[in-house]
């Protein structure tokens, strides 16, 4: 037999691309390093259900002992690398042993981002990104009295409506001007701000946390620059992520915020591969981007495993993601970013709607809110660049998807 | 711990035994028996964990809520009056000898 191909991280990413090797054909060793003890688990449900007690902690693994054993997938779970060696074709090992390899996965996914603030490592303030993570604020909501959330993205709003689901007083103070700002249009900001609010869920923006107040070393208050002061036992910082980039860095692969790689999940060393959350995607334009979802992680790792055996199976496909909180499901395919234009269906009011949003005519990306048949719609749309017209969205009778079977481009 | 019957892609029978509370997706993916995807882990947003229910327990199951109607609309295999979503379907006693069968792609 000869080399393995080693990937690095075993989350969503790094799973995807080992499944996809078997099925692409690979026959030779698969192993997979990951630092955390688990084996591959999913993480959406850790700022949901894990973190509302309704789905315990076996429930998450993405894939069980005998799927490892049955496709041959050797799973290092609790082992780190510490060096990738480009030219050698080999790894290291945190314990200083190495190994080679035929071919590289870099799958490490990414770190939440540190708020590098006073009081920021006072007991009590806690970030979300691991299981443990999870199980440490759950615990400590069950004990708070009054909860703040620094930043007012998905993960932090969804923490927000899980604490206040589990009845406890929760603030959000988020630094920017609306809710989800880097994510989603401001309709949907305002929509995500008023479903808080009728929960009870307090959501101040243009609110900059200046320094975490604490007693005998545990927090006690959350301060903003403006000068305001918010009680706090429990403070769960969301402010971001950064990509674990540093293993790629060290051995000289192109990196900006990210391990840059193209469609097809090449770096800019032919023979090793990124996917996931470490990644950042160069594309035609030169544009980077960075995107944090389990279907990047997912298609990039397929991709990368394609890459692995000679063949291109770019990652096209329109991006989409989803959102749980208190009722309300939101789901985005696409992107509102540069949207001149945007057409409803369905009401807000009643929590049951889709925004879809056009450039210069061409439909980019629609937000669906409990309307999960519009945003597999969408994503079919988009993947196949048809557009309705705002009439047609417009228009409640009108039935959307005559487009695909009619499959005319517009 | 009820007894199920897994049909693969391929027409492989697998029987395995679920506890209560997990659902079908759940308990597939973690014992290895192949053609289910479920990208989003069970939150009914993937369509990837479809399934065809057969099998005279399947009389007993809850009806598909309108999410899991949505999205059954959209499987990539061919949807029959049977399909459900694996992962809305919850083990229980009554589900003893239900039969799922997998379809030939998820995606
Ligand atoms: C709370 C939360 C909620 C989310 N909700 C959603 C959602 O609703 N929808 C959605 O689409 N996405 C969601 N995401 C994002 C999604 O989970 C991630 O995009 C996805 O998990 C990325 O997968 P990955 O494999 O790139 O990284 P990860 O899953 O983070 O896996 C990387 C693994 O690599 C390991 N690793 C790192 N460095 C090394 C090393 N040197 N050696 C060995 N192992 C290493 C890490 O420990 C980690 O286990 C959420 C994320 C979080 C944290
Ligand atoms: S696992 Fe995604 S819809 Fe069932």
């Amino acid at each position: 037999m000869g080399e393995p191909i080693i990937i690095v991280g075993a989350g969503q990413a790094g799973l995807a691309a080992a499944e996809a090797l078997r099925a692409e054909g690979w026959r030779d060793e698969i192993v997979i390093y990951g630092a955390e003890k688990h084996a591959p688990y999913n993480r959406p449900p850790l700022s949901k259900g894990y973190l509302l007690g309704e789905t315990p902690a076996a429930q998450l693994t993405i894939r069980g002992a005998e799927f490892f054993a049955k496709k041959r997938i050797e799973l290092c779970a609790a082992h780190t690398v510490s060096a990738i060696e480009p030219d050698a074709h080999s790894i290291v090992l945190d314990d200083g042993s190495r190994r080679q390899c035929a071919g590289l996965v870099l799958a490490t996914g990414s770190r939440p981002r540190e708020l590098g603030i006073e009081g920021a490592r006072l007991s009590g303030v806690a970030s979300l990104r691991t299981l443990e993570d999870s199980a440490e604020i759950g615990a400590r909501i069950d004990r708070a009295d009054n909860v703040v959330v620094i930043g007012g993205g998905f993960i932090g709003l969804e923490v927000a409506a899980a604490a206040r689901k589990r009845g406890r007083s929760v603030i959000v103070l988020e630094a920017m001007d609306r809710l989800l700002a880097r994510v989603a249009s401001p309709a949907v900001s305002e929509y995500v701000a008023r479903l808080h609010a009728g929960h009870g869920v307090h959501a101040i923006t243009n609110a900059k946390v200046s320094r975490l107040v604490g007693e005998n070393g545990s927090v006690r208050a959350v301060e903003t620059a403006d000068g305001r002061s918010f009680p706090a036992d429990l403070v769960v910082v969301g402010v971001g992520a950064v990509a674990n980039d540093e293993l790629a860095r060290s051995a000289g692969l192109a990196c900006d915020r990210g391990v840059i790689v193209d469609a097809c999940s090449r770096t800019s060393d032919p023979a090793i591969f990124a996917a996931g959350d470490c990644t950042a995607r160069r594309h035609g334009d030169g544009a980077l981007s960075r995107l944090e979802s389990v279907q990047n992680a997912v298609e990039q790792g397929k991709s990368a495993a394609a890459a692995l055996m000679g063949k291109d199976r770019p990652f096209h496909a329109a991006p989409w993601f989803w959102s749980d909180q208190y009722d309300a499901k939101l789901q985005m395919a696409g992107t509102s970013a540069q949207a001149d234009k945007a057409a409803l269906r369905g009401s807000m009011a009643q929590n049951h709607f889709s925004l879809f949003y056009f450039r210069g005519g061409k439909l980019i990306g629609v937000d669906t809110v409990n309307r999960p048949g519009d945003h597999m719609l969408a994503r079919k749309l988009l993947d196949a660049s048809l557009s309705p017209t705002i009439e047609q969205v417009s228009n409640p009778d009108f039935d959307l998807k005559n487009l695909l079977a009619v499959g005319a481009p517009a | 711990m009820t007894r199920i019957t897994f049909i693969e892609p391929q027409g492989a029978e697998v029987e395995i035994d679920i506890a209560d509370g997990w659902t079908l997706m759940q308990a597939a993916t973690s014992q290895g028996v192949e053609g289910i995807e479920a990208e989003c882990g069970g939150s009914c947003a993937c369509a990837t964990c479809h399934c065809y229910i057969e099998g005279e327990p399947a009389a007993h199951l809850p009806t598909p809520t309108q999410t899991e109607l949505e999205m059954l609309d959209n499987v990539v295999a061919a949807r029959l009056p049977n399909s459900r979503l694996s992962c809305q379907i919850k083990m229980a006693p009554d589900l003893e000898g239900l039969i799922v069968r997998m379809p030939e792609a998820q995606s």
